[in-house]
């Protein structure tokens, strides 16, 4: 961590006490004080245009109306399956980028990591070529066994865990190139099996940038509306997310659009808030 | 120029017809859910001028004081089309009442949406589809790929996509059409140019255009 303040005038005891609190300064710079001050700005004025324009008296009947709660639930469970996914079979790809050696290492993260880069219509398209009706797997899976995965709930899965899982690997694979592997190997010369050493060290080891990047991953598959509107389509109840049910309230009944994204928002605040204090402590950026 | 998606291959010509008749000016074209593009009209798009899959759209624009005294120009009739196998083995509108048969429809209040209901009201059945999709061009994307086994389309959505997909014939008693008006825009700063084109689309050439693409007079 840079400290940003100035080195004379502290004492030892002054200048431990910040590094302890992540380095966070009382002199900012003034040619970096204006800058952020625009970013903050271009973030929060958005924001406050939607606090600002929501139907605070109508609130209640407004989301009543409306595909409001089925959207919101379908959003919340397919976000956190999503999330509970990329955990189970990311994390163990991030050990594999991060600890192991082959060739090829340096082609399979990028790959890993397109989803990032791609647009996620992309995503959705390249999803219902693989896995749609006619799609190169999907045709087996819907003569073999009767199965078609678009416009369900699963296809909404999906498509959130490929554009959402990618910053959980990245998130993790950093943690796990920074951190200490010297605690490993003291328990594996104190007899512990790789997997325990894995399970009981490593894991606890990188838990806050874990948790890191699986908020980021949850918060990226709640908010996702490209890859789902191609691959899943959009049925209320089913597979009509939050953000797809703001898109078609704008034009049908705008301020429903601005009571979902309201909700949309507080949710994602709480969510956010009550996360970062335990995952997101200093030092720990994905 | 923003047009309704199922306006997208006959406009592009007459735009480009457009552009040869008179040299120096460009046509670039915003195609969308005549829903959605009356939502960015209000909102203060740049937009010269607007033709409507249904006089809904061009009425609450008129309201907004975004244009005036628009004119009709085309009118269309809804299809069934259904992937070149027909997986499904649709042979009438009926069909899509059938649970076994996945359909695409457009959203309720998009003109192409709200067209399907009333055929489907005439028809006197009650269809389940397992997507709504934002506008027309859409639905047909889902049947050219085969992910659903029918979607209720306009006849020159059918038209246009030529092998990709079959069209099943909706009959003349139960279907239902949509009147598009077509309006230059109040804010446009290129009024000569954009009540040009109108004229043009109304012209008989270009009304030829239109009717080679499969659309009725108004």
């Amino acid at each position: 961590m840079i400290t940003l303040a100035r080195s004379s005038g502290l004492t030892a005891r002054e200048r431990a006490r910040r590094a302890a609190r992540g380095g966070a300064s009382r002199s900012v710079p003034a040619p970096l004080l204006a800058p952020a001050l625009v970013a903050v700005a271009f973030l929060v004025l958005p924001l406050a245009g939607l606090i600002i324009r929501a139907p605070w008296g109508r609130l209640g009947s407004v989301l009543s109306g409306s595909d409001a709660t089925q959207a919101l639930q379908l959003s919340l469970w397919t976000a956190s399956a999503a999330t509970v996914i990329s955990l189970i079979i990311g994390v163990p790809l991030a050990w594999v980028l991060a600890r192991g050696s082959f060739p090829g290492q340096r082609l399979l993260r990028a790959l890993v990591t397109l989803p990032l880069v791609l647009p996620p219509v992309v995503g959705g398209v390249a999803l219902l070529l693989a896995f749609g009706r006619t799609g190169f797997l999907g045709q087996y899976l819907d003569s073999w066994f009767g199965l078609t995965i678009p416009f369900t709930p699963v296809a909404v899965v999906m498509a959130e865990t490929f554009v959402a899982m990618p910053f959980l690997i990245i998130t993790v694979e950093g943690a796990l190139r920074s951190a200490d592997q010297g605690f490993e190997e003291a328990a594996a010369t104190l007899g512990a099996t790789r997997m325990t050493v894995f399970r009981r060290v490593t894991v606890p080891l990188i838990a806050p940038s874990l948790g890191a990047g699986a908020i980021l991953c949850w918060a990226r598959a709640l908010g996702e509306f490209g890859a789902t509107i191609t691959f899943a389509g959009s049925f209320p109840g089913r597979t009509e997310t939050m953000p797809i049910a703001v898109y078609y309230a704008l034009e049908n009944d705008p301020d429903a659009a601005i009571a979902l994204s309201l909700v949309l928002l507080l949710v994602s605040v709480v969510v956010l808030v009550s996360l970062r204090d335990r995952w997101v402590r200093g030092g720990s950026a994905p | 120029m923003f047009a309704a998606s199922s306006l997208t291959g006959s406009f592009t010509k007459l735009g480009t017809q457009f552009e040869a008749a008179h040299p120096g000016v460009k046509v670039t074209f915003s195609f969308g859910a005549s829903s959605t593009l009356a939502t960015q009209i209000i909102a203060g798009a740049p937009a010269d001028v607007f033709a409507s899959a249904s006089t809904k759209n061009m009425q609450q624009i008129v309201t907004a004081g975004d244009a005036s005294s628009p004119s009709d120009f085309a009118k269309n009739v809804m299809e069934v089309a259904v992937p070149p196998s027909n997986p499904a083995k649709v042979t009438s509108v009926t069909d899509l009442a059938k649970s076994s048969v996945k359909v695409a429809l457009c959203q309720p209040l998009v003109p192409c949406g709200t067209t399907a209901a009333k055929v489907f009201s005439n028809a006197k059945i009650t269809v389940k589809p397992v997507t709504l999709e934002p506008d027309v061009k859409s639905v047909l994307a889902k049947v050219e790929l085969g992910d659903v086994d029918a979607g209720v389309v306009y006849v020159t959505d059918v038209l246009a996509a030529g092998s990709k997909v079959k069209g099943v014939v909706i009959p003349a008693t139960v279907d239902a059409s949509t009147t598009y008006p077509i309006a230059t825009i109040s804010k446009s700063s290129q009024a000569a140019t954009a009540q040009a084109f109108v004229a043009y689309v109304l012209s008989p050439a270009g009304q030829s255009v239109l009717t080679a693409a499969g659309f009725e007079k108004p």
